[in-house]
């Protein structure tokens, strides 16, 4: 038996003041799976994520996020944002952002509980930044920044995590160890869906994939990114090569 | 050497240092998500937007404070409506807003043929004249923005540093940030009667922008911006009894003295560490 749908979209049509940037996406993914959105910078895959989330209401069809509508289970998942959006400069200290993690769980005027702790401290055990947890943000890596937010977003324990581009400013190794992790986390029931430009990556540790441009142009496992036909309507003239050329060039 | 404690005796004294550190206490913790979020044009706009309320309070002989928070709070989230709504930028709705607001209270302020220093007061600041009903309103504002700020806190902490992750966790942005403005006005129409419209925005910045020089984290950011706001409260009001000036500037004064020492030392503790 298959497992329930976590999202549900049907003839969705959205994009920005009155710009469309993503049409006709149909889209089911299930509890348990961890699928990559690819495609260039504007092919929709932010834009996609936010209609799922909720921050960003369609022009039309329909959309259902953990059998209710986008926003309503906004407690029930977790969406790390592109890190730009961040306010980095904030005298904030690495366990003040990931018990932010908690505060949708908490009661107005409530400081945070020693579960809330719990959950921060093992949230950055699980990003190997435990070791953070005292220091000022100002003073991160962007590596660290990317590792935090994840921490922040693992700390609610979401159903659902949403990840835009999360390796941005990771080095190979740290990517290396955040995709494992995610992959642990749908194997164990959790639905992932992330946001990337490195197909290397996607090749490595994502066993469905969803192409993107405008819409979605191809959705299937990694082996669609070694198809030359998938590759240009995903990518149009912007690629030239095949996904190590891709991968090199998102490095670079 | 003069006696410190000569001036306890005055019950106008007493009052006044019981207003100053309830404002010092109101505004520096307001002033630390004014100061983050660099809202301190804002703040300046809602003090001048305040006016209006204040002149039309005297003329219906009701109390000042009043008029002036209706005043305050109804332009700050004017200015939050334009903003959103007109698709322009915040400080041009900003500018739109105040300006018309002051220039209200200008008109209604030059019809009064005899206005009295009650008015003046609240240009300039007069916290030696706060009456006993003014402090109980004062009290009972500056309780109603502390505890409404102590419960929303860590929501407030959240949409300010990363209000994209604060809206998919669920938070109602619009709401903290109109609550937050809310906090403002109030916070202002509380320190009009002590600073006056033109220097209540250094209540609401300069402590808080003191302590920002040296924090860390958000706890130290707080508890250095109250310290200076309370020393700054209550030294200003002594200076300003012996040298007798104005207490609004002269709070204002110490403050700012303040930061420039903060300022220096930092850089000078920072040249240190850079030497070696």
């Amino acid at each position: 038996m298959s497992e329930p749908a976590v999202i549900e979209l049907r003839g969705v049509r959205a994009g920005y003041d009155g710009r469309t940037v993503i049409d006709n996406v149909d889209l089911t993914v299930r509890r348990g799976e961890f699928v990559a959105l690819v495609g260039a910078n504007g092919a929709g895959k932010s834009t996609l994520l936010k209609v799922i989330v909720g921050l960003l209401r369609p022009y039309e069809g329909s959309v259902s996020v953990l059998g209710a509508a986008p926003g309503a289970s906004a407690r029930r998942l977790a969406y790390l944002p592109q890190a730009e959006t961040v306010h980095w400069d904030y005298p904030l200290r690495v366990e003040d952002v990931v018990l932010m993690g908690r505060v949708a769980h908490a009661a107005p005027g409530r400081g945070p509980s020693s579960a809330d702790r719990d959950a921060a401290r093992t949230a950055l055990g699980r990003v190997q930044a435990d070791d953070l947890m005292r220091r000022p943000i100002q003073a991160l890596s962007g590596g660290q920044r990317q590792r935090i937010l994840l921490a922040r977003t693992l700390a609610s324990d979401p159903e659902l995590l949403l990840l835009d581009e999360p390796a941005t400013g990771v080095d190979p190794a740290t990517e290396e160890q955040l995709m494992s992790l995610l992959g642990d986390l749908a194997s164990h029931g959790r639905t992932v869906l992330v946001s990337t430009h490195d197909l290397a990556s996607v090749m490595a540790h994502f066993p469905r994939v969803l192409a993107m441009n405008g819409g979605i142009v191809a959705d299937g496992d990694a082996s669609i990114l070694r198809d030359d036909a998938i590759l240009r309507r995903t990518y149009g003239g912007h690629r030239p090569g095949g996904p190590q050329h891709i991968a090199d060039e998102h490095h670079a | 050497m003069p006696d410190l404690l000569e001036p306890l005796q005055y019950a106008f004294v007493q009052r006044a240092l019981l207003a100053a550190v309830l404002v010092a206490l109101v505004c520096a913790s307001v002033g630390v998500f004014v100061v983050l979020r660099g809202l301190a044009f804002l703040g300046d706009a809602i003090a001048h937007a305040a006016f209006p309320g204040v002149v039309i309070a005297f003329l219906m002989k009701i109390n000042i404070v009043i008029g002036g928070s209706i005043a305050a709070v109804a332009s700050a989230l004017a200015i939050g409506a334009v903003a959103r709504r007109s698709g322009l930028k915040e400080d041009t709705a900003i500018g739109v807003v105040f300006s018309g607001m002051f220039a209200v209270g200008i008109v209604l302020f030059s019809s009064i043929r005899t206005y009295t220093g009650d008015l003046l007061g609240i240009l300039f600041g007069d916290v030696l004249g706060v009456a006993p009903d003014q402090l109980v309103l004062a009290a009972v504002t500056a309780g109603i923005v502390l505890v409404g700020l102590w419960v929303i806190w860590r929501q407030l902490v959240f949409v300010s540093f990363d209000p994209i992750g604060a809206a998919a966790a669920g938070l109602n942005t619009l709401r903290y940030d109109t609550l937050l403005l809310g906090l403002i006005g109030l916070a202002i129409a509380v320190s009009v009667q002590i600073v006056g419209v033109v220097l209540v925005v250094a209540m609401l910045v300069t402590p808080a922008a003191t302590a920002r020089l040296l924090a860390q984290d958000l706890r130290a950011l707080v508890i250095g911006a109250l310290v200076v706001a309370v020393v700054s409260s209550i030294a200003g009001i002594w200076l300003s009894y012996y040298v007798n000036a104005a207490s609004g500037g002269t709070i204002v004064l110490v403050a700012t003295t303040l930061f420039g020492l903060v300022w220096i030392a930092r850089g000078v503790a920072r040249g240190r560490v850079a030497v070696r």
